[in-house]
């Protein structure tokens, strides 16, 4: 086993998280690429960490603020949770899907805001685009370079209903797709205790994650 | 050389004798298709955390705090130089020029100059490495990776990939070492220093999984084939998207 879990991979899923997770709110013209966007909004999210040493010391509000402000509004995070669900979301009540988006993203943000401290001299090259103009949805691949072996890290994007924006709406570190990562665990949980079930359970683990921070 | 390889060999077998066994009573209705042996693999997986949490862990944690970060750095490197060995040799079976003559170059230049892989001089002119095992190489060839098995000691793996460990530990350096005395120091720090490389993802581990089983198999199998295709394995498609549907009221 490896690679995929060594130290400088954590930070990675760290990075790739926040990065995911936001740019700041300014939404561009629409024509911005999807490769350019991708390249924005990493740039940005990793300046205003290297900026901020109380990010880089895991300070969780500073956190929660940097993901509220610069990674959410990049992200479509409805999808996301959606499709880790999977089948089951079109039959879950709002207020389900309300509080599996909450659960979910408390853990997301919680388990990576601890790797941001690894993030130092790291910068993104945004590999070849193979898309055409036209298109909705988007892989962007791209790799973090830093000291030691560069490491991959791809996103999904789509254009939001308007055209105006992209989004992202999962991504991979080195192969491993967030949201496909998640599906068998969702899957597994509602199979034996329902929707209310895997809200419960991931409230449980956001709890135990909570206590273990203090 | 021979014997090490028939013994290692002898156990490798077995073990995937045991694994077969298991498959009898394995299968229920919701069976992941890529993992037929769960509830064998669990059981095992349980055996890894506990040996984990008394043994390797404390052993990487004492390494990490109190080995100076250049003796630590030193370390990995040799190790990491040594498997540049079996990376130039699988980017050759592989029939990746570039990728076979640059680990071949980082293995001479690491070895010379960086004294016995010590340091990393290759990374620092450019030379960056092509990670190649026996697994992949046969992946590349096509051979499927099979169901995931979960290895005692060893951890994460699947047949096709458990299959290579009798020629793994064959052509291991350390394993071969004549020096009884230096082969088993090479060993122990060989693996504290992995566990030890480990140890902040496997905490993150613990914090974002909800089953930690399932979690780290679902990770470990997309891993390895998105290695086997060097980082870009084919019809990876999106999943759909449930949220997108049209707003049919679902069945109350």
């Amino acid at each position: 086993m490896s690679r995929f879990l060594s130290r400088r991979t954590i930070s990675v899923w760290l990075l790739g998280a926040v990065c995911a997770l936001g740019m700041a709110g300014a939404v561009r013209a629409a024509e911005e690429s999807a490769d350019a966007f991708i390249k924005r909004v990493s740039s940005d999210i990793l300046d205003s960490i290297k900026a901020d040493k109380s990010i880089q010391n895991g300070d969780v509000n500073k956190i929660g603020v940097l993901v509220d402000q610069r990674v959410m509004p990049n992200v479509n995070f409805l999808r996301m949770t959606a499709s880790a669900v999977g089948p089951t979301w079109r039959q879950s009540s709002p207020e389900q899907q309300k509080r599996l988006q909450e659960e979910f993203k408390v853990l997301l943000v919680r388990t990576y805001s601890g790797a941001l401290g690894q993030v130092s001299d790291q910068s993104i090259l945004i590999k070849p685009l193979r898309a055409a103009a036209d298109d909705k949805e988007v892989l962007v691949r791209t790799e973090v370079r830093g000291k030691g072996d560069p490491i991959q890290l791809d996103y999904r994007v789509e254009k939001s209903a308007d055209g105006a924006s992209w989004k992202v709406y999962n991504m991979n570190v080195m192969g491993v797709w967030l949201v496909e990562n998640y599906r068998s665990q969702f899957a597994q949980e509602i199979n034996a205790k329902g929707v209310d079930g895997l809200i419960a359970s991931l409230a449980d683990r956001n709890k135990i994650n909570a206590r273990a921070a203090k | 050389m021979m014997r090490g390889f028939s013994k290692h060999g002898c156990m490798s077998a077995a073990l995937v004798v045991l694994v077969m066994l298991s498959t009898a009573c394995a299968s229920g209705p919701n069976t992941n298709p890529k993992d037929p042996w769960e509830p064998m693999n669990r059981s095992v997986s349980k055996f890894n955390d506990t040996l984990d949490d008394n043994i390797l862990k404390p052993a990487a944690i004492g390494y990490r705090d109190y080995t100076p970060q250049p003796v630590q750095t030193g370390v990995s490197n040799f190790f990491r130089n040594l498997s540049d060995v079996f990376s130039t040799a699988n980017n050759g079976l592989q029939l990746k020029g570039r990728e076979t003559a640059e680990s071949l170059m980082r293995v001479v230049v690491n070895t010379v100059l960086g004294i016995y892989g010590i340091f990393d001089v290759a990374t620092e002119i450019g030379l960056h490495r092509h990670p190649e095992d026996f697994g992949q190489t046969l992946g590349y060839w096509g051979v499927p990776d099979g169901p995931y098995v979960v290895l005692p000691v060893f951890g994460p793996s699947t047949v096709r990939d458990t299959s290579v460990l009798p020629l793994e530990f064959a052509t291991d350096f350390v394993g071969n070492h004549d020096v009884v005395v230096e082969r088993n120091l090479a060993q122990v720090t060989r693996i504290v220093d992995k566990r030890a490389s480990l140890l902040q993802a496997s905490d993150l581990l613990s914090g974002a999984a909800i089953d930690k089983y399932s979690f780290t198999r679902d990770a470990y199998l997309q891993y390895r084939r998105n290695q086997v295709y060097d980082g870009n394995p084919p019809d990876d498609d999106a999943l759909p998207d449930p949220s997108a549907e049209p707003a049919t009221p679902s069945a109350k």
